[in-house]
């Protein structure tokens, strides 16, 4: 009877998880508009509750309540279903990233039964410790843009459809030199088990092996998440509003909730690969996690107040001439390294 | 290359810790100018009478036909003044031309700006109205 035990600790710990995940997404939309009101010398939003802290509840309220502008369009189940894509791919990869040391005791009494949490990590702060954790969140989180795509296509729109083609070719550029420079990490922590990575950080966390690898896992993510200097998919002045133009209420809604969550679990994986995930001194290991989170989703914040957008064949020539071959470099100079002294 | 990125970062960090230039408008107003140019409004002499003498000079340079006085003459000689002065402030353009063609400095603009109204005749000010302060 151990597994019912297993079970309901494993969907408290999920479901614990999504709350809090929302909640984040949430307060990451006003955390932006503070922060790009405070560079550009204005205020930000401060009406709703003292200083605008309960803004992402009024803006949730009323995108829940806008009436949804259903339009002719040519393949409305795929038009419906475009923006599910993009939010679940953007929030399941944190099933596999472990997010604090321990979250339960190693073992618990039940009914007189005395379960061992332990035997298989369910006691751990992660929900899925998965023996290819690197490789499942490369996989789904590039499956968000099959709901970009999708999306743009299936919404009968001349801008909406070359906001999807621009992420499409953007995503081929970018992931590559992504899961490259993440390459790097798996050679000095010898394992894509995250676990096991932030286990190997605890001494010194791999952004000092690996300070080329990390630029380039930043950069290349910026262009992941579709963020500023690479937002050329939802570029005003070009596309309108990109593949999001022809959708309103909680479609819209969820879009703008996969960008942020994106946001946010590119900075959770950059925590968890260069940043020594919740290893820190002193404070519990779940706030260092959220501080170190935090710390990466206001420096995403800080470069849309610098950046402006590249131009698209800026962006494209970047990508291939610049941060490949650089990528390609650091793996071969990790795999040297780790050769040589290993 | 990454220099001048790392500078344009240190520039909207330091912008961040700057103080924000908006005014929170309806709890604070913003400062006019002196010569602020608001609505129309009729002064008082220092005997508390109307200067006002109803020449009708205002009213015919007006450039968007906003004022019209009414005279009433007065028992004595030189004791004429307006019966009713109206001034249509949905009509009024804010120029100053009554203020500069007026003789008595009877009629100024005033440094009033938040006019809007949701009915229109609410805006046709009579002379009770535009003797207030």
């Amino acid at each position: 009877m151990d597994w019912i035990v297993y079970g309901v600790i494993t969907l408290i710990k999920t479901a614990v998880l999504l709350f809090v995940l929302l909640t984040a997404v949430a307060y990451a939309t006003l955390m932006e508009r503070k922060v790009l009101g405070f560079m550009q010398l204005r205020l930000g939003p401060n009406r709703v509750g003292p200083w605008g802290l309960l803004q992402p509840l009024a803006d949730g309220v009323k995108l829940f309540f806008k009436e949804d502008i259903s339009l002719p369009v040519s393949e409305p189940r795929l038009y419906a279903i475009a923006p599910w894509v993009t939010a679940v791919a953007a929030i399941t990869p944190f099933l596999a990233i472990p997010f604090a040391d321990t979250v339960a005791p190693e073992t618990v009494e039940v009914f007189g039964r005395t379960v061992d949490l332990a035997q298989y990590g369910i006691h751990r702060g992660v929900i899925a410790d998965l023996p290819g954790a690197v490789l499942f969140i490369l996989a789904i989180s590039s499956l968000s843009t099959y709901g970009v795509v999708l999306g743009g296509w299936a919404s009968d729109n001349r801008y909406s459809l070359l906001g999807g083609i621009r992420v499409t070719a953007q995503m081929i550029s970018y992931e590559l030199s992504l899961g490259m420079a993440v390459v790097g990490v798996l050679l000095v922590a010898g394992s894509m088990r995250l676990t096991e990575i932030v286990d190997a950080q605890a001494r010194l966390p791999f952004i000092v092996y690996q300070p080329l690898g990390f630029v380039l896992y930043l950069t290349a993510a910026f262009a992941e998440a579709c963020r500023t200097p690479f937002d050329l998919i939802e570029c005003e002045n070009e596309l309108v509003a990109g593949y999001h133009t022809e959708y309103s209420s909680m479609k819209f809604g969820l879009f703008q909730l996969a960008e942020y969550a994106h946001i946010i679990t590119v900075s959770a994986v950059a925590v968890t690969l260069y940043l020594g995930g919740w290893q820190g001194p002193w404070l519990p290991s779940g706030l260092w996690f959220v501080l170190k989170t935090g710390a990466l989703v206001f420096f995403f914040i800080w470069v849309r107040a610098t950046y402006p957008r590249v131009r698209y064949d800026q962006l494209m020539s970047f990508g291939w001439k610049v941060l490949l071959p650089l990528s390609l470099a650091n793996i071969l100079a990790t795999g040297c390294a780790v050769a040589w002294w290993g | 290359m990454i220099g001048p990125l790392l500078k344009g970062l240190g520039k909207t960090l330091e912008q961040m810790f700057r103080k924000p230039i908006t005014i929170e408008y309806p709890e604070r107003k913003r400062e006019v100018s002196e010569r602020f140019r608001g609505h129309p409004r009729l002064l008082r002499d220092e005997n508390g009478r109307i200067k006002c003498v109803a020449c009708h000079l205002c009213e015919t340079i007006c450039p968007s036909k906003a004022i019209t006085v009414e005279p009433e003459g007065g028992e004595e000689m030189h004791d004429k003044h307006p019966r009713e002065f109206i001034v249509d402030l949905a009509r009024c353009i804010f120029c100053g031309f009554c203020q500069e063609a007026c003789p008595k400095g009877a009629i100024m603009l005033n440094r009033k700006y938040e006019l809007a109204q949701y009915r229109r005749d609410v805006l046709v000010y009579h002379k009770e109205k535009l003797l207030e302060e």
